[in-house]
């Protein structure tokens, strides 16, 4: 249905090469697969996002169990995490530049940063929010303070929280990157998109912003939500 | 085995005074008795059994098990707290297990010794079920099953059938009565149920409260199983209840602020103040 408006509309408003048809678009999504980069140029993209994602997620967990523990780093540290969350993480980039040179390490850097301070916030409100009594319990069992209890007890007891906040930055690391490459160089979609710009190749530029979109719906439906959901009918927080 | 002496531990406020939860508490658990420590809200029993779980620290005094001085948590002495505190994230088995799993013993030996404490429980049924599956009773028997796991020198139960219907906490005094006479374990039980503390226990220390102290000790001579309908279950109910009112109405004089009565038999104030008017 949508489809039949969009072919309808270019053929009535006569856009031309501004935005292009559903048939041009269709073409160049054969195309760009079969004989262009586009799908070597998603594997990297995605290769650097995982890669960002990760380290992102163990720091950020870290930073926020720091945080949920000591009051005064909380106070000092976590303000500071409040306030650079609501920085769009692109503004590093010049930044990164700088530091790394204009290359996937770039990319990575701005990737993850945003996401990290999300991880954290999320994990602190997580680990914050531990019944007490589960602690107590935990340790009368014999679990002691230490390493046995963070991730037998700390971790999973924080989970819904932490699985929330892995959902939400997923989805900040996804804009970062795409913004990182369209300024620094590699193969990636972010550079297709630049490139197909200043050929003027509007239907390969629709095909990636599809292609983005499709691979975030695809990643928070089957993989987060999915996992997400399962995980809250296990605890019994479904309503 | 367990043995207090001169206890005492206050917690601070907000406006910054101290408040005596207990003070100078002494008393010794005897191995193999079931002991249950009595009292109205509020009198600092369970910051007793805490200090014994080695989950808080006494500010004076000592509390020993076996001559040695406890200062920490320990699988020696579980404990089952009014709210199950079952780890949602586990089934009911694995809940069991977990205490056996820090112990570092084998998958195969643990599941088999969870499996043999649940059937004391009677919940062999639902080991593979999580605990928001189950209700509230028997999350409790979940809870006693896991702290029966590790085979503790000393069970600490800080108001474990408070929360349940009545019902349900009969059915349980009749299961815990059986998994004391079969495993003959010590255990020292907290409750301000009255019958609860006779029916299930060797001996009752009865405490004041504000600040809390050991205020008055009963022994239960009767033999197990018991029938509540035990007369001499109710001549002690009637003389605990006693030594109990005085420290209810020193409860309810300061939350409530005039002179308030609990007594056999008495008038309450407000019919007094109207008998005779009105004629």
């Amino acid at each position: 249905m949508l489809l039949i408006i969009w072919e309808t509309s270019y053929r009535i408003f006569q856009w031309g090469w501004k935005f292009p048809s559903v048939l041009q678009t269709a073409d160049a999504f054969y195309d760009g697969f079969v004989n262009g980069q586009l799908l070597e140029g998603t594997l990297s993209s995605l290769r650097r996002l995982l890669t960002a994602y990760a380290i992102a997620v163990v720091i950020g967990t870290t930073l926020g169990f720091l945080f949920s523990r000591y009051r005064f780093l909380d106070e000092t540290l976590g303000m500071l995490v409040v306030s650079l969350q609501t920085v769009p993480s692109i503004v590093w980039l010049p930044f990164a530049i700088i530091w790394f040179g204009l290359n996937d390490t770039s990319v990575i850097f701005i990737t993850g940063i945003g996401a990290t301070w999300t991880m954290a916030l999320s994990s602190r409100t997580g680990f914050i929010n531990i019944p007490p009594l589960l602690l107590r319990a935990a340790r009368t069992l014999g679990t002691g303070t230490g390493y046995r209890l963070f991730y037998q007890v700390l971790v999973p007891a924080s989970m819904p929280h932490l699985m929330n906040g892995m959902r939400v930055s997923w989805a900040f690391a996804w804009r970062a990157l795409v913004s990182g490459e369209l300024i620094a160089r590699g193969t990636g979609l972010g550079q297709f998109l630049q490139d197909y710009r200043s050929l003027g190749d509007t239907s390969s530029m629709l095909c990636i912003v599809i292609i983005i979109a499709v691979l975030g719906t695809l990643s928070d439906h089957l993989c987060f939500k999915r996992f997400e959901n399962r995980l809250l009918a296990r605890y019994g927080l479904t309503k | 085995m367990i043995d207090l002496s001169g206890v005492s531990k206050g917690f601070m406020q907000k406006d910054g005074r101290k408040f005596g939860a207990i003070e100078n508490v002494t008393f010794s658990i005897r191995k193999g008795e079931f002991l249950s420590l009595l009292g109205p809200s509020g009198c600092g029993k369970s910051t007793l059994l805490n200090l014994i779980a080695g989950l808080e620290q006494a500010d004076s005094g000592e509390i020993s098990m076996q001559g040695k001085k406890i200062n920490g948590p320990a699988p020696d002495r579980t404990v089952v707290f009014q709210e199950h505190a079952l780890f949602p994230w586990m089934t009911v088995i694995d809940n069991v297990a977990f205490g056996l799993k820090q112990k570092g013993i084998p998958k195969k030996t643990r599941s088999e010794i969870a499996m043999e404490k649940l059937q004391m429980v009677h919940l062999t049924r639902f080991a593979a079920r999580y605990p928001h599956e189950l209700s509230v009773g028997m999350r409790q028997r979940v809870a006693i099953a896991r702290a029966l796991s590790m085979d503790p020198e000393i069970l600490l139960m800080d108001e474990p059938f408070a929360a349940l219907d009545e019902q349900t906490r009969l059915i349980l005094h009749k299961q815990l009565e059986e998994i004391t006479v079969i495993t003959g374990t010590t255990l020292l039980f907290i409750t301000h149920n009255i019958r609860e503390a006779i029916f299930l226990s060797d001996r009752i220390l009865v405490m004041s409260t504000r600040p809390g102290r050991i205020k008055r000790e009963f022994t239960v001579p009767v033999a197990r199983p018991r029938d509540y309908v035990d007369p001499h279950l109710h001549q002690l109910e009637a003389a605990i209840m006693e030594t109990l009112g005085e420290e209810l109405e020193k409860v309810l004089k300061e939350e409530i602020g005039y002179e308030f009565r609990i007594k056999k038999n008495a008038v309450p104030d407000l019919a007094v103040n109207h008998l005779g008017n009105e004629l």
